[in-house]
């Protein structure tokens, strides 16, 4: 009897959990890989071969077609400048919009903090309970007030509408960041004779790298994705994207172009996916701050 | 037979191996610490006797079994752990019997055991609180309840003190050694960083410095005979003090000089002959030099006096250096005061200074 | 937060020349949050309490400030549409809510196995929350539509009766909305719980190890009530977005076939601004705000209300 005597590393056995484990993160990566998968390779292939062929195939052909009419000539209603339009639209709301509720929450943030203003917490708590009803709610009379002040269906009015609805969340990021700084920095500040502006501008907005990183990742995305105040603000002249490939879609003059929407449902899709792969961690960081706090 | 033995264990670290064979041996009923700084090994040491932690070569033997390739539950361990561990959401009394509950126990034992473990630990009135309405110390004593319920032969302390305050530190600590007096046979290991908590528990010390062991011993031999100048430093508040200088072997035997200074070394016990001319460092315990009238060291100059109630910490220094002085507490000196300093030679260390090793 | 004023204003009496200047030391700080205080005044509170007044009037085309009691909520609850949105949005909450937490809670817990390529994996998961809902809706379209997509793909693989219309079957296409939601939010929940999972101590994991406590008991009996916070978190989360639920639905199915996957914020948009019945609408969107204040207040309660009333 030569009974082999246990030493050095533990023998690993392959388990039936084990393989378990792993069975269901491929399959579940699978299912989420696939309609990206899927609109990919439909973006890249002719119709016929959208027809008769399978929807999983690489195309046998490869052919950008879809990708430069979506971008340049698809038809949204009744004009026909493809995507491209809207892309510009996006990005000229997107801008400002994001670096003025970035500057706006970081300014609350600040300010709710570091000093203590009466009714600044009631008006906070109520800010924040804003954020969770639905826009609907407002969208109406939002709708009377800019038309009364005569910029409704304008960029200036998007981009308000914007930095109105990220505020909650913006001042919230800005508030917990600066309320976990070392209050004996503010203090230091404070004796060393700075006021208000020269404390938030020499002390505070140095150190906000991080949550401008942060923020700037969750207003972006926001911004381009969102949908809704696009359509109701923008105007017909400066529909964002999302807007515009939801147009395309549905458009009903004859036969549906499933390699052109695709096409542009991926062009649509490229900034936030960018911004999503670049920023890795600081996405999950900011989705955390917004959320798990909030 | 020995309660827990680890032969040649190397663990490996991705690319890192830490230990390289290490082997230790420790005797049933036998109390001991692990004691080094943060970093050293120590507690990567208990995990692999736990069997928490893979190790990549060598065996572990407990309580004269092979249980290299054993799951800790059947290793006849238990384990307290710095941060108590205690199952949130579930009473006291859920926390001791959760583990015997999955090991099938039977339920009048299960209610034996609590019952009794939670006597010997005077948390009888808290079994149907639950953790987060019990202080530190308290759920300290759950937690050790729950390792006691186990009836293991081996207790693994992880740093059971650390995150307590120093009276309610003490108190445990007081409690534990009762613990290991009333529980007879059982070995305990115990890592911790205080070198307070290393000597009054210990019976044997292992002290470690980045994860090789420097000595074995009881705490009297690692406190008189540090076998190196780590150990020397490392053990003893306030610290030993280190002087430069070398060997010389005169007529009457070997000295050791400093500058100006000789100190005859006569009832020294070297560990080997000792060689004239060798650099050598002297260690003194702050209580072993004392303030004499006329001595074999005079000249120094009193810089701070530090009373501490029993005794006072004198800080003296000459042109070579400072030495800390421990003196009984009416002890009288002022600032900048000149004393003579006497050293008993018996109780002083002497160490290699290009290796640190004991002399 | 009243509590919190009291001492103040009982220092500034005593001590009136100090408060002045601190006053004066704060009055940039009261400016800066100003234009903040006016949105919350005229749009978190103004706009609301006028679409609540609005929905108590007879208004069409234009609003109207007559008072017609509750006839539009009484019309609402005849009306089929809104009885078909608000049993569309009953079933997308509970299984959505439910589908993102269990699917989250699992691919968190097997993510955390120790487990090859985690971060892919963990990027695979949650890419599809970086993307809106249209792109969502569109691309789940296109695979789900039973001509050329996932029926046709399975009948070509010799299945020939496979049947899967789901997008186009009057009963089921509000749970293809359900499955095209769980993509786009699963991964949330998951990073959310995740982050949670890390954050157990480790040595909890040990002494459990030692107690002899098995994987899949520790997560059920130790772990998931640690993890209780940021179930409850996810769960307030996804569920206000339920209540958002628009761009998906008007991307995917245009709230087709027939009024199959209606859905109460599209029934407020098209009453708002294409079926000019500003009262109904208005109507409508009281109702959303009413059931997200009922899921609101106890989480709400539970976590800023109750924890002050407590001693510390």
């Amino acid at each position: 009897m030569t009974a082999v005597v246990p030493q050095g590393r533990r023998p690993k056995h392959i388990t039936i959990g084990r393989i378990g484990i792993y069975v269901f993160l491929i399959s579940a990566a699978l299912f989420f890989l696939l309609p990206l998968w899927i609109m990919v390779v439909t973006s890249l292939k002719p119709m016929e071969e959208i027809r008769l062929g399978n929807i999983l195939a690489l195309p046998s052909m490869l052919t950008f077609d879809a990708w430069s009419k979506a971008w340049s000539s698809a038809c949204t209603g009744l004009e026909c400048n493809g995507i491209s339009v809207g892309f510009w639209n996006s990005v000229r709301i997107l801008i400002p919009s994001v670096i003025l509720s970035i500057a706006a929450g970081a300014i609350n943030g600040y300010a709710l903090s570091l000093w203590r203003v009466r009714g600044a917490n009631l008006m906070f708590g109520i800010l924040l309970l804003g954020a969770f009803i639905p826009y609907q709610v407002f969208l109406y009379p939002l709708v009377r007030i800019f038309s009364m002040t005569g910029i409704y269906n304008s960029l200036l009015c998007i981009v308000i509408v914007h930095v109105i609805f990220g505020l909650p969340t913006m001042t919230l990021l800005f508030r917990n960041y600066y309320a976990g700084l070392p209050i004996e920095l503010f203090k230091a500040a404070r004796i060393d004779g700075g006021g208000f502006w020269t404390i938030f501008f020499r002390v505070m907005l140095p150190m906000s790298t991080p949550m401008i990183v942060v923020a700037a990742i969750l207003q972006v995305t926001g911004i381009w994705n969102d949908f809704i105040f696009g359509l109701t603000f923008a105007g017909r002249e400066n529909l964002p994207m999302t807007v515009q490939l939801n147009n395309i879609v549905h458009s009903t003059q004859g036969e549906r172009a499933y390699n052109v929407d695709m096409a542009a449902t991926m062009l649509a899709a490229l900034v936030p996916l960018a911004v999503y792969f670049v920023s890795g961690r600081w996405f999950i960081r900011g989705i955390a701050a917004g959320a798990v706090k909030g | 037979m020995s309660a827990v033995s680890v032969r040649d264990i190397t663990v490996a670290f991705e690319a890192v191996r830490v230990f390289n064979g290490l082997s230790l041996d420790f005797e049933e009923g036998e109390f001991i610490v692990l004691l080094g700084p943060s970093g050293c090994g120590k507690s990567t040491l208990l995990n692999a006797i736990a069997g928490l932690l893979d190790i990549s070569e060598g065996q572990i033997w407990i309580g004269g079994q092979n249980v290299t390739w054993e799951e800790p539950k059947d290793r006849g361990i238990a384990m307290v752990f710095q941060s108590y561990a205690l199952y949130p959401r579930m009473s006291v009394r859920e926390n001791m019997s959760f583990g015997l509950r999955m090991a099938k126990t039977p339920e009048p034992e299960i209610e034996r055991r609590v019952n009794q473990a939670a006597e010997l630990l005077q948390i009888s009135h808290l079994l149907d609180r639950r953790p987060d309405q019990l202080s530190g110390g308290q759920r300290q004593r759950v937690a050790i309840g729950r390792a006691l319920v186990r009836d293991a032969a081996v207790f693994l302390f992880d740093e059971p003190l650390s995150n307590l305050d120093a009276q309610l530190r003490n108190e445990l600590r007081v409690e534990i050694k009762r613990l290991h007096a009333r529980l007879g046979k059982t070995t305990m290991i115990y890592v911790t960083h205080d070198q307070i908590e290393a000597m009054t528990l210990a019976d044997k010390i292992v002290v470690m410095k980045e994860q090789r062991i420097q000595q074995v011993g009881s705490p009297s031999e690692i406190y008189r005979r540090p076998a190196n100048m780590f150990v020397a430093g490392f053990v003893g508040s306030p610290q030993m003090n280190f002087i430069k200088g070398k060997i010389e072997n005169s007529g009457s035997g070997p000295i050791f000089v400093s500058g100006q200074r000789r100190l005859p070394l006569h009832g020294y016990e070297f560990t080997g002959a000792p060689i004239s001319g060798q650099e050598a460092v002297l260690g003194v315990r702050p209580e072993h030099l004392e303030v004499v009238e006329v001595g074999a060291w005079p000249g120094f100059r009193v810089d701070i006096i530090e009373p501490m109630g029993a005794d006072t910490v004198i800080w003296c220094s000459d042109n070579d250096g400072s030495l800390q002085v421990r003196t009984s507490g009416n002890t009288r000196t002022s600032l900048g005061e000149q004393l003579a300093l006497g050293i008993d030679a018996a109780q002083v260390s002497l160490f290699d200074s290009q290796s640190g090793e004991r002399l | 937060m009243a509590i919190v004023s009291i001492p103040t204003a009982v220092a500034s009496s005593a001590r009136p020349l100090k408060s002045r200047r601190r006053v004066r030391m704060r009055l940039p700080a009261a400016l800066a949050l100003l234009p903040t205080a006016l949105i919350v005044l005229v749009v978190y509170i103004g706009c609301m309490l006028w679409t609540v007044r609005l929905s108590f009037t007879s208004s069409t085309l234009l609003p109207k400030l007559d008072w017609v009691g509750f006839a539009q909520y009484s019309r609402l609850f005849m009306n089929d549409r809104f009885l078909v949105s608000a049993e569309n949005i009953l079933i997308f909450g509970t299984l959505f809510v439910s589908g993102c937490l269990i699917l989250g809670f699992l691919l968190a817990v097997f993510i955390d196995q120790n487990v090859r390529a985690e971060g892919v994996l963990r990027t695979i998961f949650l890419y599809p929350y970086a993307m809106s809902f249209v792109v969502t809706g569109v691309a789940w379209q296109w695979f789900l539509n039973p001509g050329l997509g996932l029926q046709k793909l399975v009948r070509d693989m010799g299945f020939e009766n496979f049947t899967f219309d789901w997008l186009v079957n009057q009963e089921m296409a509000i749970y293809t909305i359900v499955i095209a939601g769980l993509w786009h939010g699963a991964g949330l929940t998951m990073a959310i719980l995740l982050a949670g999972l890390r954050g157990v101590d480790a040595d909890l994991w040990k002494a459990a190890r030692v107690d002899g406590i098995p994987t899949w008991r520790v997560y059920l009996s130790v772990v998931l009530p640690l993890l209780r916070p940021m179930v409850v978190t996810a769960t307030v989360l996804l569920a206000t977005g339920v209540v958002k639920l628009y761009d998906l639905v008007v991307a995917m199915t245009l709230g087709g076939p027939g009024i199959a996957t209606e859905v109460p914020a599209k029934f407020v948009m098209d009453h708002l601004f294409e079926r000019n019945n500003i009262a109904l609408g208005t109507a409508a969107a009281t109702i959303m705000l009413i059931t997200v204040v009922v899921i609101l207040a106890p989480w709400v309660y539970a976590k800023y209300v109750r924890p002050q009333g407590r001693p510390a």
